[in-house]
């Protein structure tokens, strides 16, 4: 193989998978048994932070760019004039094994442009899985892409040699789609993952009765969901986040805030923002339904279907619930713990254990590491001083913007700067 | 009252279980535990040396194990962080643990409990920052070779994660900073001293020692790594917070930054 060559091909085809999300590598449980290369049996780990601050874990590529479907959001589609290339299976597993062995990565996440037709594209995709566990012994982590419209027998191929399997659904709603992605089909996309869950949860079953039952999809399935490309509300996006958490068992939903790649009058022009700060709240809302306790219409609802982009989602919600409020922090449960603002679960954690030791005041909670500049206002602890003026919402939300600094805070404040 | 005495110890994790053995079993009233390398007289107190003994040091880490299994990974931890009168910290967090209150290393709210903790989470992350952060380079006699300079001692704390997962490769991971590294033989992991004339940081010259193969894959990650880069999203303070600046000339991918 002529190292000129793989180089550019690496180029263009990490370039262009770069927009998928997930960098994901914990949760399989692949231990190296047989002497072999590689162990994903614990956490994940990011080998590397590029310069716009995201992880990086896999080696993270597409088999090829060339692709038969032409969706406007997407930089490799048909109509697009960009280089294209596509890797040999062989030199897929070369990389993979050379930057394994340095430590450079967790493992790889092959995703494709589809070429021909959807089976053809799934078939080369399982190949190269399939030829890293069995001839070059890797244990490491292996996500693949399911391709939309692949066949039931493939899909059940690719979990037995992966670790994680995702389908990217793009678009949260049918009508956006049909917008901008109008040669792709909302079925399409559902067949595989519904076959992928109905898989795990058969082979669990029967792992019970048979140890020796290969894995299948050990860290389970994902997806990722564009935000900022068709004008959806953050309800919609957290409903169907919530309807593939619930009904498809996923193990994560990723938000990606869309980066202009086209002049298309459907969507947002090249060189406008990407939408960073709504991204991160939808992430802090994510984690509020899958481990604060939260359900998702609590947060969102038809009164509110959009977050309050100034304060987090938390924060929000008890602004607007002071009735919840104050709580006391050596009595409470841990359900409601969990709903201070400023209190994250290893706080609530740390309070629980701290607390049957002795009652708790404001220095104990700072040691611990609560954000006191947002729990002051929602707690009473052990001492005579908290917040006793019989505050509305508005003005709590007032003097926390006031006492704490955002970094995204210049995007949205309509303070003009002095000197700008 | 009896007089308080410092104890010096050889600078082992063992030595320092030897001197809480000491201390526990003569009731002895600790001035201070200090390394032999580092010890300092006090003006008003006496100074013992403890040999370490290997059974003492057991029957410590037993007793503590016994107790808790976060204690123990806690007291191995930060001692391993090398931080200046750690040990006497470490002794005293001890004394609470045998002390009759139970399950005092969840208490969070007490000062030493919450300092050992938040100095062993130091060592943990570095531990786990290791992990990632070594980079292997493959020499002419096929041995995968890395330097490092971890703020805290952790060698002893990553061989088991590099030996699970590189069983079928040579490796050696060296410890610039401590002057000795661990080896894997594609058997077991030895701990090795060298004498290292030059210390092999990702220059941009190549070396002799490493082959031609290497420079080709060392380049291909420098690329990966550009490419996998969205420009519009740049942030360049979150980048240096998760990849600190100290750690970038053992990186590849950071060659020409530095």
């Amino acid at each position: 193989m002529s190292f000129e060559r793989t180089l550019e091909k690496l180029n263009i085809l990490a370039d262009a998978a770069k927009y998928d999300v997930s960098c994901s590598s914990s949760g399989s449980k692949r231990k190296n048994a047989n002497k072999g290369l590689g162990d994903s049996s614990g956490m994940g780990i990011c080998h590397s932070y590029t310069e716009d601050g995201r992880c990086v874990s896999l080696l993270k590529i597409l088999l090829t760019n060339h692709c038969i479907f032409d969706c406007a959001y997407c930089v490799t589609r048909k109509s697009n004039d960009v280089k294209r290339a596509a890797f040999k299976i062989q030199e897929v597993v070369d990389l993979t094994i050379n930057f394994y062995r340095r430590n450079y990565i967790e493992g790889l996440f092959l995703s494709s442009g589809i070429f021909k037709n959807a089976d053809y594209t799934m078939e080369r995709l399982v190949a190269v899985a399939k030829k890293l566990r069995l001839e070059e012994n890797f244990n490491g982590y292996i996500h693949l892409k399911s391709i939309p419209g692949a066949s039931d027998e493939l899909m059940r191929e690719a979990g037995l040699w992966a670790d994680r399997l995702s389908v990217n659904i793009e678009i949260p709603t049918v009508s956006g789609l049909k917008l901008l992605a109008p040669d792709k089909n909302h079925e399409d996309f559902i067949k595989p993952m519904l076959k992928v869950k109905n898989e795990i949860i058969q082979y669990k079953a029967e792992r019970k009765v048979l140890r020796n039952t290969p894995k299948y999809a050990p860290a389970g399935q994902s997806t990722q969901m564009i935000i900022g490309a068709t004008g959806e509300s953050d309800k919609d996006i957290m409903y169907s986040a919530n309807h593939y958490y619930k009904n498809y068992n996923m193990k994560r939903v990723y938000y990606s805030g869309y980066v202009p790649v086209a002049e298309d009058s459907r969507l947002p022009a090249i060189g406008s923002q990407v939408p960073m700060l709504r991204e991160n709240r939808l992430y802090q809302t994510d984690w509020l339904l899958r481990f604060y306790g939260f359900s998702v219409t609590e947060i969102l609802n038809d009164k509110h279907p959009n977050l309050d982009i100034e304060v987090d989602p938390k924060l929000s919600w008890a602004l607007r619930n002071l009735h919840h409020f104050p709580v006391d922090i050596n009595t409470a449960n841990k359900r409601m713990l969990a709903r201070v603002p400023g209190l994250g679960m290893y706080s609530v954690g740390k309070i629980i254990k701290a607390r049957t030791f002795r009652k708790l005041n404001w220095e104990h909670l700072k040691k611990i590491g609560v954000a006191l500049n947002r729990a002051k206002y929602f707690i009473i602890c052990e001492s005579n001083e908290w917040e006793r003026r019989d505050l509305q919402a508005v003005q709590i939300k007032a003097l926390i913007l006031r006492e704490s600094q955002g970094k995204f805070r210049k995007n949205y404040s309509s303070q003009l700067s002095l000197f700008n | 009252m009896k007089e308080a005495k410092i104890l010096i110890y050889d600078g082992s994790f063992n030595g320092f279980l030897t001197s809480v053995f000491k201390a526990f079993d003569e009731r002895i009233q600790v001035a201070d535990i200090q390394k032999n390398s580092v010890a300092q007289r006090g003006l008003f107190s006496d100074t013992e040396t403890v040999f370490t003994q290997m059974e003492q040091a057991k029957r410590v880490w037993n007793g503590i194990q016994k107790k808790s299994n976060i204690a123990i990974k806690n007291v191995y931890f930060s001692f391993l962080s090398e931080s200046k009168g750690v040990e006497m910290y470490l002794y005293q967090y001890i004394k609470k643990l045998f002390s009759p209150t139970d399950m005092m290393q969840l208490n969070f709210s007490d000062a030493i409990v919450l300092k050992i903790s938040q100095l062993a989470k130091s060592v943990g992350r570095e531990k786990h920052r290791m992990e990632a952060f070594v980079r292997f380079q493959l020499t002419q006699d096929g041995v995968y070779f890395a330097n490092i300079e971890p703020d805290f001692d952790v060698l002893p704390l990553i061989s088991k994660h590099f030996r699970s997962r590189y069983a079928d490769q040579q490796w050696l991971i060296y410890d610039v900073k401590r002057r000795y590294g661990i080896f894997y033989d594609l058997h077991k992991v030895e701990i090795i001293s060298l004498d290292l004339k030059e210390i092999y940081t990702n220059s941009i010259q190549k070396n002799g020692a490493f082959t031609n193969i290497e420079y080709d894959y060392q380049t291909l990650w420098n690329n990966y790594f550009k490419s996998t880069n969205i420009k519009s999203r740049i942030n360049m303070k979150l980048h240096t917070q998760h990849v600190p600046k100290r750690y970038w000339k053992y990186l590849s991918e950071k060659k020409e930054a530095v």
